[in-house]
């Protein structure tokens, strides 16, 4: 049973859509049951990863290996290490409120709607576990499909605008790392497996390039400024369970992608880019801050505020030390929350005004307090409130950083500033104030369903903060093992 | 001078045979209950073509057999090509019964000459001299200019034949002259001699790359290649949807055939000069085909401009069989199984996206447009994730076949050297992806303009469905088909 995990992780979410898609939109019960129940159970199997974890282990742990197409020497072959292992927890357990979110408001063909989102959580864990390169490329072009689905049939007004430009913006990125995984099997003597690619000795030049394809596709992905600009569109016209999943997973990929295929593959080309990559970081970091500050719409100043956050992750991984890239991975973990949590708010305000404009609220503590009381909690964590998930990984990254260099840490802790300006800027105008105009004073408070979602999204986003240990503990070895590994040169 | 005669071995032919056989019953049947029993012509068709795939099986045989004298070869790859023409002319029977009878086209002529162009294509399939070669490609592009005329009274079919007749006749020529070229050159009419001329090397150089040209310029324009590729959309969106799926699938394994017989069992001494026209025709196929696409409003033609640039990809496998002017076995067989798996899967995907047009069309209406499409989510969530399969698959986004077809090609392209081409493709395929999208988009998040019920019989819901769990069930599990294809080349002359 044990060996099987991973696949299982896998696999039960994308064979559990198959009844949630047989049983049809018309039994609304039974549809939302069936991808609850579904939901739940992909949860609970991902749970004996984390028990099962030997955090003294650098390597890959729960190994599966098994040919696939033996033709070209592919493998079925899925692993975890500390790195990837959270990624399949948080996934999972997004992908149950997910579910949750989507319970009311999704009227129309809700049995499409949760075996979409169950499909995808089923293909991401595909992505942070495969260590065969076609394995995760499949897993990682795969997962367009029910995304883009999902932006185009239950999205905003400009859904089919933003879906296509999701759709080939990231195909765009995927596409030249193909070209770069088959020349990596050519260069391995035939070999696609991602442990062995570690080890193989390229030229300058090639991993230059390499590292650019490889580039190409995460950065997209993250997304790092200047191709950032699918996500604001995307995230705006989403569904709310869009958003979340887009925000909380999505971007997480691409950032995984950096510390699975360019570091440890062309390590010599990583600290040759490194600068240009600081200096992307800081961009998104700073710039990104200030165009977060004028959003009007709620949406949109999330979504900036990701990228931004995102950016903290990408700075991380590029100034090479131990507390730099764990904190970014923290980071990783707690954007995935509270961006979660985040959109998770915005959407119960969506659905009961039909705006997201941050000029139509006002005052939204008088008439719904519970939910205020949350959203001031999620936005404070957002600007990296200590105590809060939020200012773990930011205050690592930042202690990384002026280890690295003082001024590099300087300019990363703007942030500090920024983010708590454009968030609590927005709650002080949504928030707090007199009751903006009547819509807002007939606004019910939060149901006991969406009460328990952003619940136990605080509690994880709590926890986090005040002791952060758990995840960092499992991460100490691969990281270690990661720095060892890119400090040689393979040249 | 009889004394002479020799018997020829029947045995390696015998599935020609029998096809040539069953279409005089087929004929006679026709002529007799034609009238009144029309169902019995297209029974005894596909009766015919199981009857031929059992006997192809029968006879086949590991290792290459050659017949009259040396003209006609079976080999596993003829075996293997044969079996996939049989069931793709059977998909496309299955599929049009309903849309022929509804036009009053499933007469006993269309049946007639389905079986030879069949014909046709096997023996271009089993060619092993220009003169069979040509004799088949004559076959069976004959019956195809019939019947994309079938429906005589329509001026759009009518046209379409005309058009397909010129430029084939011409293209025809073509190749003859440059068959007569390097006759000339080599004094071989075989392909086996035309290879040993040339492994020999005492040929006149510049005769022989003068009939190379005429001779790729032919099979180019069997292939649908930039920029001989102008006959493709008007043929496709002129002819009856049944012929133009006919078109679009089964020919392009004989014309694969065909292009490997020519170029790499009789002219792989000349590879560095064809390999040159291909990789500009492939990527020219591949630029224009997927550009051409975005403009088009019309499925047919879209899939028409499809079919050009998956040609191009495919070619993007044949040409990387020799690196430098060296041939390694191992890299050439990669090469070109590469190339024949993404015939076989293109084939499939063509089928199928031919077939939600016929499954879409009903008596005195064609779902030609992509308007058609709209909102066919809400009408029939099932055959739309069937059609959202096909066509992501024909973007190459996996997990369906389309993408290791892709995936195979790419790989034997970068293994040859041709980084550059491999880029110039996938970046190409991206724009390619914005049209199969917007069919989903069409689909899935567009509200529906005709909401008449799907009236498509049982026989083409089921084999549509076939269809598109074959597209993602083959791309689940891709190593047997790739296996095969392997196979069947390495079991070839």
């Amino acid at each position: 049973m044990n060996q099987q995990l991973l696949s299982l992780a896998i696999w039960l979410p994308i064979l559990g859509a198959v009844p949630v898609f047989w049983a049809g939109s018309d039994r609304r019960d039974l549809v939302r049951w069936l991808a609850l129940a579904v939901a739940v159970a992909g949860f609970l199997v991902t749970i004996p990863l984390y028990t099962g974890f030997d955090p003294k282990i650098a390597g890959m742990q729960f190994v599966e290996q098994a040919p696939w197409i033996p033709r070209f020497n592919v493998q079925y072959f899925l692993g975890v290490d500390g790195i990837s292992m959270p990624f399949i927890l948080l996934n999972s357990l997004i992908t149950v409120m997910v579910v949750l979110a989507g319970w009311e408001v999704i009227e129309e063909k809700q049995a499409q709607y949760m075996g979409a989102f169950l499909v995808m959580s089923g293909l991401m864990n595909g992505i942070f576990s495969a260590l065969d390169g076609v394995l995760f490329y499949v897993f990682f072009e795969a997962s367009l499909i029910p995304m883009y689905i999902i932006i185009g049939v239950w999205g905003g007004p400009n859904r089919v605008y933003a879906a296509i430009k999701f759709f080939l913006y990231t195909l765009l990125g995927s596409l030249l790392m193909l070209v770069a995984l088959i020349w990596l099997f050519l260069e391995a003597r035939g070999s696609f497996n991602i442990l062995d690619w570690h080890q193989l000795q390229i030229g300058m030049k090639p991993q230059i390039l390499i590292f650019i394809a490889f580039l190409v596709s995460f950065a997209v992905k993250v997304p790092m400024w200047p191709v950032h600009t699918w996500l604001p569109d995307a995230h705006v016209e989403a569904p709310t369970g869009g958003s979340v999943v887009l925000a909380a997973i999505a971007l997480k990929l691409g950032a995984y992608g950096f510390v699975r295929f360019s570091l440890p593959i062309v390590p010599d080309a990583a600290h040759y880019m490194a600068n240009f990559m600081i200096t992307l970081s800081l961009i998104a970091v700073v710039y990104i801050g200030f165009v977060a500050l004028v959003q009007t719409d709620m949406k949109k100043l999330i979504a900036y505020s990701s990228i931004s956050h995102m950016g903290f992750v990408t700075l991380g991984f590029f100034i090479f030390n131990q507390i730099g890239i764990e904190g970014a991975l923290v980071q990783m973990i707690s954007h995935g929350f509270i961006s979660a949590a985040m959109f998770l708010c915005v959407g119960v305000m969506y659905d009961r005004m039909h705006s997201r404009q941050i000029a139509d609220y006002g005052g939204v503590v008088h008439t719904m307090p519970k939910f205020a009381a949350l959203f001031v909690f999620f936005a404070m964590a957002n600007s990296g409130l200590p105590a809060t998930s939020g200012f773990v990984g930011e205050f690592m990254v930042i202690l990384g950083a002026i280890k690295a260099n003082f001024w590099l840490g300087f300019l990363a802790a703007t942030t500090l500033i920024l983010g708590a300006a454009y968030t609590l800027w927005m709650i002080k105008r949504v928030v707090f104030g007199a009751v903006g105009n009547a819509h807002v004073a007939e606004m019910q408070d939060i149901s006991g369903r969406e009460f328990l979602v952003l619940g136990l999204l605080a509690v994880c986003v709590l926890a986090m903060g005040l002791y952060p240990f758990p995840f960092t503990e499992v991460m100490h070895a691969s990281v270690d093992n990661l720095l060892k590994h890119v400090a040689v040169s393979k040249l | 001078m009889l004394n002479n005669f020799v018997m020829p071995d029947l045995y390696p032919a015998a599935p020609e045979i029998f096809l040539l056989l069953m279409s005089f019953l087929v004929l006679f049947v026709d002529l007799i209950f034609g009238a009144t029993h029309r169902w019995m012509a297209a029974m005894l068709t596909a009766v015919t073509l199981l009857g031929a795939a059992l006997i192809t099986l029968v006879t086949s045989d590991p290792q290459p057999v050659l017949t009259f004298s040396g003209m006609f070869v079976d080999d596993m790859l003829a075996d293997f090509l044969k079996l996939m023409t049989y069931f793709a002319v059977l998909m496309m029977l299955v599929y049009s019964r309903q849309y022929l009878a509804d036009r009053g086209l499933d007469k006993g002529e269309f049946y007639l000459l389905v079986i030879y162009a069949t014909l046709g294509m096997m023996i271009m399939i089993s060619a092993a001299n220009f003169l069979t070669m040509y004799l088949g490609l004559e076959l069976m592009s004959l019956s195809l200019y019939g019947l994309v005329a079938i429906d005589r009274n329509s001026t759009r079919c009518t046209e379409a034949a005309m058009k397909y007749f010129v430029l084939g006749a011409l293209a025809s020529g073509l190749l003859l002259y440059g068959m007569s070229m390097v006759y000339g050159a080599t004094g071989s009419l075989e392909l086996g001699g035309v290879a040993q001329a040339l492994y020999q090397g005492q040929t006149e150089k510049t005769v022989l790359v003068f009939g190379l040209v005429f001779i790729v310029a032919g099979i180019a324009f069997k292939l649908g290649l930039v920029p001989f590729h102008m006959w493709i959309p008007d043929v496709y969106h002129g002819a009856p949807t049944a012929v133009t799926m006919f078109i679009g699938s089964a020919p392009k394994l004989a014309a694969f055939a065909m292009a490997l017989r020519l170029l790499v069992y009789g002219m792989l001494g000349l590879a560095t000069d064809w390999q040159k026209m291909l990789m500009v025709m492939a990527v020219l196929s591949i630029a224009l085909g997927n550009l051409a696409a975005i403009a088009q409003t019309n499925i047919k033609r879209m899939l028409a401009y499809s079919a050009i640039s998956h040609m191009g990809y495919m070619v993007l496998g044949l040409m990387s069989g020799v690196v430098a002017g060296k041939i390694d076995p191992f890299t050439a067989t990669n090469a070109y199984s590469s190339a024949l798996y993404y015939t076989v899967a293109y084939v499939l995907m063509s089928l199928g996206a031919f077939g939600a047009v016929l499954l879409l069309s009903r008596a005195g209406y064609e779902a030609e447009n992509l308007e058609d499409f709209k909102g066919l989510n809400k009408r029939s969530p099932w055959f739309a994730a069937m059609m959202l399969i096909m066509m992501f698959s024909m973007a190459g986004i996996p997990f369906f076949i389309g993408f290791f077809a892709k995936f195979a090609v790419l790989l034997a392209a970068i293994k040859a050297g041709y980084v550059t081409v491999a880029v110039i493709a996938v970046m190409f395929s991206l724009i390619g992806a914005f049209y199969y999208l917007r069919v989903v988009k069409l689909m899935y998040f567009d509200a529906p303009v005709d909401s008449a019920p799907i009236t498509a019989g049982l026989d083409v819901r089921v084999l549509f469905s076939l269809n598109g769990l074959a597209v993602a069930g083959l791309g689940l599990f891709p190593n047997e088909v790739m296996m095969l294809c392997t196979t069947a080349l390495l079991r070839s002359v």
